[in-house]
C-alpha cells in the first residue's frame, strides 16, 4: 500500500509542475510585467518611470529565465522563473502586488473559510444521504415523484438567489441573524449559521439527485435481493446492505473535495463578509492582484493532488477487495 | 396419502399493463421431494420461485393461493411474510458473483439469517455459523468466517449460500439455476453437496434449471413451464419415457447426447496450424523499483491443426486460454510461436499484409448481444467485411446479403432491421451470415451456442453443419459443453490451463479418454444422467 | 446590417440543431427514442418553451447600425419590442408605476416647491387622469391575453389542417396548451409594455422587463455555445484515450487532471483578466462598445470551453474503453477495418447518448455559472444585458428604501425559466437514453 501510494505521488508531482508552468506562462509570457504594471497603474498618464519603479518594487524587472548579467547560480537565480515560480513550488508564497505577505494571510484567513466549509459540507452531505435514502425507499411512489420534481426545481435555481433572499428574508426582514460579518472570539455561530444553512439548501438539490443514483443502483444489485430472502425488511436492507456499498463511491468523492474546503466559497464568503480565502480571491481578482491568484492557484493545485491522494487511500480502506486485493 | 408441504394454486404474475408473465401455475409438492421446474428462458420459472417468497419487482402483481404446510403466503402480513422468507422457506440464487454482500464478511452474512430467524446470539451464533460452513464443505471454517466474498472462489460463494440459505432450519429450498454460473466440475461438486444435504436431512427442495441433465440427476417430479404456463407435471420416470406434451419432447429430445461419432475427415489439406503458440499478458509493475511481476501465460506453447472441411473442437472451463487462443490466432492479441494459415505465417506479418488473409480467416462470437453494433442495420452489418475487404463487386453486394440472409434461413427483407429486433437465435444466424460473407476458408466459432435455449441451440448446430457440408468450410468450435461436441465436430482438442491436454477423434476422446482431466471432465457431465434414465 | 460575431454563432449554433434534427430523420432508432422523450407531458412543454427562448434569441441576433446616436446598434427584438426598448426614464420606477419611485424637487406652477414623484414619460401617458390606471390596466390585459391567446389557437388549427398532429401517442394537447399559454402571457407583456414598464424601470432608467429578454441571448449563446465549443475536444480526446489506451491515454489523463487541478473558477479568473487586458490595451480595434462587448462575451464561451470539457472526456474515455472490448468492434477487426473507421463506425454513434445528454445538462449549468462569474467580474461585459449583471446589480438595491426588487425578479423569472425547461428535457433525454445512468 505504502509504495503504491509513493507511486501515485510520483504520478501526481508532475502536475504541480505543469500547473507551476502553466500559471508561469500565463502571467509572465503571454502577458508582460508591463501589462500588469499599467493595469495596475492606469492606462493612460502613465510614464515608463512608474512602470520601471512598479516592476522593481515588486521584482517583475528581471529577466525571464536567464539572467545573462549576473554570474554563477545568480544567472538562474535572479530570475523571474526562478523568485516567482520555483519559490512558489516550495510554497513560499512571497509577497502580494499590494505588498502584503501572501503566506501570512493564507494562514491566518484559512480558519473562518474552514470554519464555513466544513460544517457546510458535512451538514449537507448528512442531509442529503438521509434524503436520498428516503427517496430511494419509496422509489416509485409519490414520495420519490414529489422529491424529485422539488429536487429539479432547486436546481433550476441558481444559488445566488437562494443567498440573496435567504439574507434579505432572515437577516433583514425577520431579525434572525446578523446581516454579514464575522467575529473570531464572540459569537462565530451566529454569523455562520445563516451562510450554513443557505449553502446546504442550494446544494440539496443536485446532491440529492446524484446520491439517490448511486443508493438506487445498489439496491437493484443481487445481494439486495439475498438480504430480502434472508427475511430482513426494506430499511434493515438499506441499512445493512445498500447504504454501506453506496457509501464507498460517495465516501471516496467526498474525500477528493475535503481539502478543496480549504480554498473557502467564493460566493458565500463575500456575501457575508467573512474574511477567508473566497473573498481573498475575490478580492484579488477584482484588484487584478496577480500574485495573489498565482499563489491561490498553486495553492487549489495542491490540495487538489492532495485530494486524490486521500481517495486512493480511502478507496483502499474501504473496500476490502482493494484492501485485501493482491497489491 | 402424504399431506403436500407447499400447494400452488392459480399463482399469476401481471405486470401492471395486465401481461401476464406467470399464468394460473397450480402444483404441489410433498415433503422430502425434490420438485424441479424446468423451461427456457422467459418461460417465467423464476418469476414463479420469487413470487412464492412476494420478492416480486414492485411493477409486478401477484394473484392466487400459495399455502405452505397451513399458512397462506399471499394473504400473509409483510412482517409475517418476513418469518417466511429465510426461516421457512431458504433461497439459493444463479449468481454467487453478486448475490453476496461484497463489503460484508460471508460468516457474518451467514449470522444474519441466525439473528433473524433464531435465538442464537453472540459465541453460540458463530459456532452454529462455523458448523454449517463446515457442513457445506468450506475447509478452515473458522478462518475463512472472516473472509469476504472475493476471496473465496466460485464453487466457495455458492457453498456460502446454499449454508445461509439453510441457516433458518427451513422447510422448503428453492434454488434458482443454482450451478449454471459455475465450470462443470465445480457444477458436479455443487450438485453432489446438494443432493447429499437433500437426503441426509430430508430437505423439500424446489429445483429451477433448464438442464436436463440436472433433472435426471436429482429431480423426483417435474414440471414444465412454457411461456407462462405449467403445461406438464410428471413423475420423473414418466417424464423422460412418457411425456405427452410436444413441447416437452422436444426438450428432451433437443437435450439428447448424441451417440453417433462422426469419423474423422480423410486425407484433406491443413487449413491452419500452429507450432508452439504462446500467448501471454505482462505482469505488472510492482514494489519500489516497479519490478516486473512474471507475466501470465495464457496459452502455453500450443500446436494444433485444423483441416479442409473439418470441424475441431476446443473444450475447456473458464479462465482455460481458449477465447485468448482465438484471439491470437485472429491476430487480435500479440502472440509468440508459429500460426501458418494456408500456407502463410501470420506471427510477424504486418496489419496491411494481413489484410488479404483476413476475408479467408472468420469469427462467430458467443454473446448475440454485444456482437452487433446495435446502431448498423442488418444489412450494412453483413455487407461492412465485404466493403472493408473488398469482396464481390460493390453493385452486387446487397444482393448477396439477401442470398446470405436466405442461406442462414432469414428473410432477405430484415436487411433493413436493427439487431434488437430480432431474437438470441436469429441474431446467431445473422452472426453466421456475417462471417460468411467474405467467404472464409476457416471460422472459428467462439461458444456460439452457450448463451442459446436448448431449443434453438440445436437448430444453430444444424445450421453449421449445413453450411460445412456445402461450401467446405472447416471450423475450430470453442466450447465449454461436452454434450454438443459429438453433434458438430470431427476431432476435439482438451484444453487446461493455456495447455492442450489431450486430442484425438470425437469418437476417442470421449469414448475413451487417456488423460484425468478430461476423464473428470466427462464424469462431472450432467448429460450423463440423462443417458442412465433414459437407458 | 451589422453582423457581430456572436450573430455569426447563434445562427450557426441553430444550424447545427436543425442538422442534426435532420439526421434524426434518417436514424430510424434514434427517431423512436425521440419519439419517446416528445411523448412526456413535461418534456414536450418544455421543448415548446426552450423552442421561444430560441426565437427570442433568433431576434436579438441581426443587428444593423442606426444614426441615433444614443442607440447605434439595434436588432430585431429591439425593433419589435417598440416602446419596452426606447422607453428610457430618468431612473428607478415600479412595475407598472406611472410615476417614479424617487422624488424630486421641483417648483410647480404656482411656485411653491414640492418634492414629489414625477410623472414617466413613457408610462401611462394616454391616461387622462391616474384614477383610470386599474381599470385601463384590466381592460388591456383582458385585451392583449385573448389576443395572444387566439393568434396561437388559429396556428395551432392550421397545423392541425396540415396534419401534422397524426401521431397520436405524443400528447399534442399538451404542446397546444403550452403554446396558447405562452402565447397569451407573450402578448400581454408586449402589449402591456408599451404603455406601462411591466417590470418597472432600473438604476439608468431603462425597462427590466426589455432588459430580461435581451438577457435571453447572452443566457442562451454562454450555454449553447460553451458546450459546443467543449465537444471536438472532449469527443475527440475522450474516445482517443480509451480506444488506443497507452501513452494516449496517459497523455489525456495527464492534461484534464492538470486542467481540473486548478481551481475553475482561478483558471477562469486568469484566462479573463489577461483577455480584459488585451481588450483594455486594444480599445482601437472596436467600433462601438458592443461590439466589443460581444468579443468579450465570446472570449467567455472559449474559457469555459477550454476549461469545461473534462468531465465529458472522462465519461467518454470510461465508456470506449468499455467498447473496444465489444464483440462487434473485434468483428470489425477481424474484417481489417481501419482504427478511424472502427472509431467513426462503432464508437461514435454508441455514445451519442451520452453526449446528448452532457449537452443539455452543461446547458442549464452554464446559464447559471454565467450568473457567478458575472458577480466575481470575470463574466459577460458589465454593459451588456444579462442576467448576471442585473443580479450583481440587485444586490445593492435590495438595501435601498422603498426596496427595488423587480430587477432580481426579471433575472430570476428568465433564469429559472430557461434553466427548469433545460432540466425536464435533460432528465427525460437521460430516462430514454441512458436509463441506468447516474448523473454527476
Amino acid at each position: 500500500m505504502t509504495t503504491y501510494i509513493i507511486r501515485r505521488l510520483l504520478w501526481l508531482l508532475p502536475i504541480l509542475l505543469m500547473v507551476n508552468l502553466l500559471t508561469f506562462t500565463l502571467f509572465f509570457v503571454v502577458n508582460s510585467p508591463d501589462d500588469m504594471a499599467r493595469a495596475q497603474l492606469g492606462n493612460k498618464h502613465v510614464t515608463d518611470a512608474a512602470i520601471a519603479a512598479w516592476k522593481a518594487a515588486r521584482g517583475y524587472d528581471l529577466p525571464l529565465l536567464w539572467n545573462s548579467e549576473a554570474s554563477g547560480w545568480s544567472m538562474l537565480s535572479q530570475t523571474i522563473f526562478w523568485q516567482k515560480s520555483v519559490q512558489l513550488m516550495l510554497f513560499d508564497f512571497g509577497v502580494s502586488d499590494a505588498g502584503r505577505a501572501i503566506g501570512a494571510d493564507l494562514a491566518q484567513r484559512a480558519w473562518p473559510s474552514l470554519w464555513l466549509a466544513l460544517p457546510s459540507f458535512v451538514l449537507g452531505l448528512l442531509v442529503n444521504i438521509a434524503l436520498a435514502l428516503l427517496l430511494v425507499m419509496f422509489r416509485g411512489q409519490w414520495l420519490d415523484k414529489l422529491g424529485l420534481v422539488i429536487t429539479v426545481i432547486i436546481m433550476s435555481i441558481s444559488g445566488l438567489f437562494f443567498i440573496i433572499g435567504g439574507q434579505y428574508v432572515m437577516a433583514k426582514l425577520w431579525h434572525w441573524f446578523p446581516i454579514s460579518g464575522y467575529e473570531p472570539d464572540g459569537d462565530l455561530w451566529r454569523f455562520l449559521l445563516l451562510p450554513i444553512v443557505l449553502g446546504v439548501i442550494a446544494g440539496v438539490g443536485a446532491g440529492v439527485r446524484w446520491y439517490r443514483s448511486i443508493l438506487l443502483e445498489e439496491a437493484d444489485k443481487d445481494f439486495a435481493r439475498t438480504a430480502r430472502a434472508k427475511g430482513m425488511s426494506q430499511w434493515q436492507v438499506m441499512r445493512k446492505h445498500v447504504l454501506p456499498n453506496g457509501m464507498l463511491p460517495i465516501l471516496t468523492g467526498v474525500v477528493a473535495v475535503l481539502p478543496l474546503l480549504f480554498m473557502g466559497s467564493l460566493i458565500m464568503e463575500s456575501f457575508f463578509g467573512i474574511p477567508g480565502l473566497g473573498s481573498y480571491t475575490i478580492d484579488a481578482i477584482n484588484s487584478q492582484d496577480f500574485a495573489i491568484v498565482r499563489a491561490m492557484v498553486y495553492l487549489g493545485a495542491v490540495l487538489y493532488v492532495f485530494g486524490l491522494i486521500l481517495t486512493d487511500i480511502a478507496y483502499a480502506w474501504a473496500d476490502p477487495r482493494v484492501r485485501l486485493g493482491d497489491d | 396419502m402424504p399431506t403436500s408441504l407447499l400447494a400452488v394454486e392459480k399463482l399469476s404474475v401481471q405486470l401492471t399493463d395486465e401481461r401476464k408473465l406467470v399464468d394460473d401455475v397450480s402444483f404441489s409438492m410433498q415433503k422430502g421431494e425434490v420438485f424441479a421446474l424446468v423451461g427456457e428462458s422467459g418461460s417465467g420459472k423464476s418469476l414463479t420461485a420469487l413470487a412464492l417468497m412476494r420478492l416480486l419487482p414492485g411493477n409486478m402483481k401477484l394473484s392466487g393461493r400459495v399455502s405452505l404446510a397451513e399458512s397462506d403466503l399471499l394473504s400473509l402480513s409483510e412482517a409475517q411474510m418476513r418469518q417466511v422468507r429465510g426461516g421457512r422457506i431458504g433461497m439459493i440464487f444463479q449468481e454467487p458473483m453478486t448475490a453476496l454482500n461484497p463489503l460484508m464478511r460471508v460468516g457474518d452474512q451467514i449470522a444474519e439469517v441466525l439473528q433473524l430467524q433464531t435465538a442464537l446470539r453472540g459465541s453460540a451464533q458463530r459456532q452454529r455459523v462455523i458448523e454449517l460452513m463446515e457442513e457445506v464443505g468450506i475447509p478452515d471454517a473458522s478462518e475463512r468466517y472472516n473472509w469476504y466474498p472475493h476471496q473465496l472462489s466460485g464453487g466457495q460463494k455458492q457453498r456460502i449460500m446454499i449454508a445461509m440459505a439453510l441457516a433458518g432450519e427451513p422447510e422448503l429450498l428453492i434454488a434458482d439455476e443454482p450451478t449454471t454460473a459455475l465450470d462443470v466440475t465445480i457444477q458436479a461438486q455443487v450438485l453432489e453437496l446438494l443432493l447429499s444435504l437433500q437426503q441426509k436431512r430430508g430437505l423439500t427442495i424446489l429445483f429451477i434449471t433448464h438442464d436436463m441433465g440436472l433433472v435426471a440427476q436429482l429431480a423426483h417430479r417435474v414440471g414444465v413451464m412454457y411461456k407462462g404456463k405449467l403445461i406438464e407435471v410428471l413423475a420423473i420416470e414418466q417424464f423422460f419415457k412418457s411425456a405427452h406434451h410436444p413441447y416437452t419432447r422436444r426438450l428432451i429430445a433437443n437435450a439428447l447426447p448424441v451417440t453417433e461419432f462422426r469419423s474423422p475427415v480423410a486425407h484433406s489439406e491443413t487449413v491452419l496450424s500452429t507450432e508452439a503458440l504462446t500467448v501471454s499478458f505482462a505482469g505488472r509493475r510492482k514494489g519500489w523499483l516497479l519490478r516486473k511481476q512474471p507475466d501470465t501465460i495464457a496459452v502455453n506453447g500450443i500446436d494444433l491443426h485444423v483441416n479442409k472441411g473439418e470441424t475441431l473442437a476446443l473444450v475447456g472451463e473458464s479462465g482455460c486460454g481458449k477465447t485468448t487462443l482465438a484471439q491470437a490466432l485472429l491476430k487480435l492479441v500479440p502472440a509468440k510461436g508459429r500460426i501458418s494459415f494456408l500456407n502463410h505465417a501470420l506471427i510477424g506479418m504486418s496489419e496491411r499484409e494481413m489484410r488479404p488473409l483476413r476475408k479467408h480467416l472468420q469469427v462467430v462470437f458467443q454473446d448475440p448481444y454485444g456482437a452487433f453494433n446495435p446502431r448498423m442495420t442488418v444489412g450494412k452489418l453483413i455487407r461492412e467485411g465485404m466493403d472493408s475487404l473488398n469482396v464481390g463487386e460493390p453493385s452486387n453486394r446487397d444482393a448477396r446479403v439477401a442470398e446470405l440472409l436466405s442461406l442462414v434461413g432469414l428473410e432477405p427483407a430484415h436487411a433493413g432491421r436493427y439487431p434488437h429486433e430480432f431474437s438470441g437465435g436469429q441474431r446467431q444466424r445473422i452472426g453466421i451470415a456475417r462471417a460468411l460473407a467474405v467467404e472464409p476458408s476457416l471460422i472459428i466459432c467462439d461458444e456460439p451456442t452457450s448463451a442459446l435455449d436448448v431449443t434453438v441451440r440445436g437448430q444453430i448446430l444444424t445450421l453449421l453443419d449445413e453450411l460445412q457440408q456445402r461450401m467446405g468450410v472447416s471450423y475450430l468450435f470453442i466450447t465449454h459443453d461436452l454434450s454438443i461436441v459429438p453433434r458438430i465436430a470431427h476431432r476435439v482438442a482438451v484444453m487446461q490451463a493455456g495447455n492442450i491436454v489431450e486430442t484425438g477423434t470425437t469418437e476417442e476422446v470421449l469414448t475413451s479418454p487417456k488423460e484425468a482431466y478430461t476423464q473428470r471432465l466427462l464424469a462431472s457431465a450432467p448429460h450423463r444422467y440423462l443417458q442412465q434414465r433414459l437407458a | 446590417m451589422l453582423v457581430l460575431w456572436s450573430d455569426v454563432v447563434v445562427w450557426l449554433l441553430v444550424l447545427s440543431l436543425v442538422g442534426f434534427g435532420w439526421q434524426l430523420k434518417r436514424d430510424a432508432l434514434a427517431r423512436e427514442r425521440w419519439r419517446l422523450v416528445a411523448q412526456s407531458h413535461t418534456a414536450l412543454a418544455s421543448s415548446v418553451i426552450l423552442l421561444w427562448f430560441v426565437l427570442i434569441a433568433l431576434a436579438d441576433s441581426i443587428h444593423w447600425r442606426t444614426d441615433d446616436p444614443y442607440r447605434p446598434v439595434v436588432s430585431v427584438l429591439d425593433v419589435a419590442l417598440g416602446k419596452m426598448a426606447t422607453g428610457q426614464e430618468k431612473s428607478y420606477s415600479a412595475p407598472f408605476a406611472i410615476e417614479s419611485l424617487w422624488k424630486e424637487t421641483r417648483q410647480t406652477e404656482d411656485g411653491s416647491v414640492i418634492r414629489a414623484p414625477v410623472a414617466l414619460k413613457y408610462a401611462g401617458t394616454h391616461l387622462n387622469d391616474a384614477s383610470e390606471q386599474a381599470t385601463d390596466i384590466v381592460q388591456q390585459s383582458i385585451f392583449w391575453l385573448v389576443v395572444g391567446a387566439g393568434l396561437a389557437a388559429i396556428l395551432v388549427m392550421l397545423l392541425a389542417r396540415l396534419r401534422l398532429f397524426k401521431d397520436t401517442d405524443i400528447p399534442w394537447r399538451t404542446a397546444a396548451l403550452t403554446l396558447v399559454s405562452l402565447s397569451a402571457l407573450s402578448a400581454w407583456l408586449w402589449g402591456m409594455g408599451q404603455s406601462y414598464h411591466v417590470l418597472g424601470t432600473g438604476k439608468v432608467g431603462q425597462d427590466v422587463l426589455y432588459e430580461t429578454l435581451k438577457g435571453v441571448r447572452t443566457g442562451m449563446l454562454i450555454g449553447g455555445l460553451t458546450t459546443l465549443l467543449t465537444l471536438p475536444f472532449a469527443i475527440s480526446l475522450g474516445i482517443a484515450a480509451g480506444y488506443f489506451k497507452g501513452w494516449v491515454d496517459d497523455a489525456v489523463q495527464y492534461t484534464y487532471t492538470t486542467l481540473n487541478a486548478v481551481p475553475g473558477v482561478l483558471l477562469i479568473a486568469s484566462a479573463m483578466l489577461l483577455a480584459q487586458l488585451y481588450l483594455a490595451q486594444h480599445a482601437e480595434l472596436f467600433a462601438s462598445e458592443q461590439e466589443r462587448a460581444d468579443v468579450r462575451l465570446l472570449l467567455v464561451c472559449l474559457v469555459l470551453g477550454l476549461t469545461g470539457w473534462t468531465g465529458l472526456a472522462r465519461i467518454l474515455r470510461a465508456e470506449s474503453l468499455k467498447l473496444r472490448e465489444m464483440e462487434y468492434v473485434k468483428a470489425a477487426k477481424a474484417f481489417g477495418v481501419s482504427d478511424g473507421k472502427i472509431i467513426g463506425r462503432h464508437l461514435l454513434p454508441n455514445v451519442g447518448h451520452l453526449v446528448l445528454i452532457a449537452v443539455v445538462l452543461d446547458f442549464s449549468g452554464l446559464v447559471l455559472a454565467e450568473a457567478v462569474l458575472s458577480y466575481v467580474g470575470i463574466g459577460v461585459d458589465p454593459t451588456m444585458p444579462s442576467w448576471g449583471n442585473m443580479i450583481n446589480l440587485a444586490r445593492q438595491e435590495l438595501n435601498r428604501e422603498p426596496v427595488v426588487w423587480w430587477n432580481l425578479f426579471g433575472a430570476f423569472a428568465g433564469m429559472f425559466t430557461l434553466v427548469l425547461s433545460a432540466n425536464l428535457l435533460a432528465d427525460r433525454i437521460q430516462q430514454v437514453f441512458n436509463p441506468r445512468a447516474t448523473r454527476s
